[in-house]
């Protein structure tokens, strides 16, 4: 079942500024882009306690899935202030 | 148009901390208790709040409830309630070991007791020495918090409307609050919630401002609605500000990077805070580096193309010292200001982080507003608690750590109070008046119909941009009285707001239209109660009101200690008394003093 993108737009609204900024600029450049099995990720990323998704996305923390590692550095390069892609 | 009626007992808008622990006290006395919520309650900003919850146990270091009102009466710059400090200073204990038997993880001690750390303006003995008050659960406190809250919340059976955004009041002819109308964002239905009381816990509206800390979610959504339903908002001028915040992004750089030797300068170069402060320098108090920032940027001093920020150097440590010492500050800077602060100096500004204001609530949550001869008349069936409330416990400045333990007190005293009120008989469900659900649908149509209108980014910019430079850290009364123009003007804009996206499910562009409403009534009532207060006190700081012999830190008890009351109809201005009596007739008074440590 392909998620409601509506849906996944509010879920990226986050409890922490950080993941905020992250998920705004990832909604602006990347989030359309996306296919299926890349929105489902996207779910499952946004289904993690907000302090453990943060730590991912900055590196401190490890990520446990490997199918994850392309979202988390797209979240992670989408904002740099040369984000040409 | 038909609408859905939803009947509760009591119905809660807001599943941060006030409102899961208000909902608990509700469910666990069998009242039938709806939450709604518009994020997953785990979501909620509680979430980041990291220093801990203040409370007396002395476990560390010797301590008792005294001394803690002692320090936030103090913190609050004399302009909190002494009533309600007293009630939250003695609750203290009992909420935090409440939360130690929900399971909530606190550090511990070797004997086992909770683990306490010190933190900024708590004392021992009335400021004599530092006291270790604060629990805390890691650097995740808030988090904490609100997963043993939530769990203990399912478990009796509470009912969460998750993903469903409140509107509007309802109140009756009398003024009575019989309920609050609400839309589910997954079919954009408006529904009706009836019911004996309604709580507000919908925390704060640091959205207001360009540069703040606070999550897109803190739109001050109750606040709106208490304002729009002719509710008087209370000392709204009263803003916390941190004074590194990434500039443009507003997420914190911690103090201890100037304890680490981090410099702040100017264009030039210079390190100014050798001008305002030749002995602390950069390590100055909070409030003295933000004003010392301001006063540089508003001299033409300011870096970057539009001459709005400062630097934070830490170019001169060594980067073994910052990747050791400072890893998640570099990769802060590195995600939000685009720089790597071992190359580069990291661009800082004073940002928003906490709002003292709110709906005015007594300590036993419910909601008072001036009716006759006493301004505390309580409205009925309208209780608050949280940041979105104004018990008033943080006056003019709040201590860290006093958040967390503000929302556990008055989210369970406010529930205490409905459960009382309920059983009593005080409280019944009213009938509703028949036009209950004719104001929201009303703004709904508007929004819908608009055309030629404004852009909802583009207006809620322009009042982010207006409260920064107009309301900031550090006023200006010129600037403070053309702010007052400028937030009208904004507000104009804010009535034509135009969505293009017209669908109902899930429509993000409609919830950040409604948010923009709440905002720009926040917006309004801090501009007018800043301008009108013509002294500085706490948070409240004007270059018109300098600290002197007569009146030290600018503060004037002779006119200004006096709680501000803004009424959106006619942007209204009403004062009304401080309370320097506490609660107990055996607790003596905290006399006015300069605030100075």
């Amino acid at each position: 079942m392909t998620p409601n993108k509506g849906r996944m737009r509010w879920h990226c609204r986050r409890a922490l500024l950080e993941l905020d900024l992250v998920f705004a600029r990832f909604l602006e450049n990347r989030f359309d882009q996306l296919s299926d099995a890349q929105l489902a990720d996207l779910q499952d990323l946004l289904d993690i306690e907000d302090h453990d998704l943060w730590a991912m996305v900055n590196g401190s923390a490890p990520c446990p899935e490997d199918r994850w590692m392309p979202l988390l550095s797209m979240l992670r390069d989408s904002g740099t202030q040369d984000d040409s892609a | 148009m038909k609408i859905a009626k939803h009947t509760y007992d009591a119905v809660i808008v807001g599943a941060g901390g006030a409102g899961l622990r208000a909902a608990l006290q509700l469910s666990e006395s069998g009242l039938k208790t709806a939450v709604l919520t518009k994020v997953f309650p785990t979501r909620s900003h509680t979430v980041a709040a990291q220093g801990g919850v203040a409370a007396s146990l002395g476990n560390s270091t010797e301590d008792n409830w005294h001394w803690h009102m002692y320090d936030t009466v103090k913190g609050s710059d004399w302009l909190g309630d002494q009533d309600a400090i007293e009630f939250m200073c003695r609750k203290a204990n009992e909420v935090v070991v409440e939360l130690e038997h929900y399971g909530m993880p606190f550090d511990r001690l070797d004997n086992g007791k909770i683990y306490q750390r010190p933190f900024g303006g708590h004392s021992q003995n009335y400021g004599q020495s530092p006291v270790s008050r604060s629990c805390a659960a890691a650097d995740r406190t808030g988090h904490a918090m609100l997963h043993a809250l939530y769990q203990r919340n399912v478990r009796a059976k509470t009912q969460f409307y998750v993903e469903w955004m409140a509107l509007d009041l309802i109140r009756d002819a009398d003024g009575d609050v019989v309920g609050v109308t609400a839309m589910e964002m997954e079919t954009g239905e408006v529904s009706i919630f009836h019911a004996k009381a309604v709580i507000f816990a919908t925390g704060g509206a640091g959205r207001i401002y360009y540069s703040s800390t606070n999550a897109f979610i803190n739109t001050g959504d109750g606040v709106g609605m208490a304002a729009r339903a002719g509710v008087p908002l209370e000392d709204m001028e009263f803003w916390q500000f941190h004074p590194t915040g990434v500039a443009g992004a507003g997420v914190l750089i911690t103090e201890g990077v100037r304890g680490e030797g981090g410099i702040l300068r100017n264009a030039a170069g210079e390190r100014f805070m050798e001008r305002y402060a030749p002995n602390l320098k950069d390590l100055a108090s909070r409030d003295v580096v933000s004003r010392s920032m301001v006063t540089e940027i508003n001299e033409g001093r300011g870096c970057g193309p539009d001459k709005d920020h400062v630097l934070l150097d830490i170019t001169h440590l060594s980067p073994e010292t910052i990747m050791k010492r400072l890893p998640g500050i570099r990769e802060i800077s590195i995600q939000f200001a685009g720089i790597d602060p071992i190359k580069a100096p990291i661009p800082v500004v004073p940002t928003c982080h906490y709002q003292m204001g709110g709906i005015p609530t007594n300590y036993k949550g419910q909601v008072v507003a001036p009716k006759g001869d006493n301004p505390n008349t309580p409205v009925t069936g309208f209780y608050a608690a949280g940041e979105c409330a104004c018990a008033s416990v943080h006056g003019a400045n709040r201590l860290g750590t006093n958040s967390l333990l503000d929302l556990l007190v008055f989210g369970k005293s406010a529930g205490e109070t409905v459960v009382e009120d309920i059983q009593s008989g005080n409280l019944r469900l009213k009938p509703l008046p028949d036009d209950a659900a004719d104001f929201s649908l009303a703004r709904m149509a508007r929004l819908e119909n608009q055309k030629d209108g404004t852009n909802v980014h583009e207006v809620r910019l322009a009042m982010q941009r207006t409260m920064q430079k107009h309301a900031g850290v550090f006023r200006f009364s010129e600037l403070l009285q053309q702010g007052v123009t400028a937030i009208l003007e904004v507000a104009e804009q804010a009535k034509t707001t135009e969505i293009k996206d017209k669908s109902m499910v899930w429509n993000t562009a409609r919830m950040e239209a409604l948010e923009l409403d709440n905002l720009i009534e926040v917006a309004k009532a801090t501009m007018i109660s800043a301008e009108a207060r013509k002294e500085s006190r706490g948070a409240h700081v004007r270059d018109d009101a300098p600290d002197t012999a007569e009146f030290p830190n600018g503060r004037r008890d002779d006119e200004w200690l006096k709680h501000t009351l803004w009424y959106s109809e006619g942007n209204r201005l009403d004062y009304k008394p401080v309370n320097l009596q506490p609660m107990s007739e055996s607790v003596d008074p905290i006399a006015l003093a300069t605030r100075t440590y």
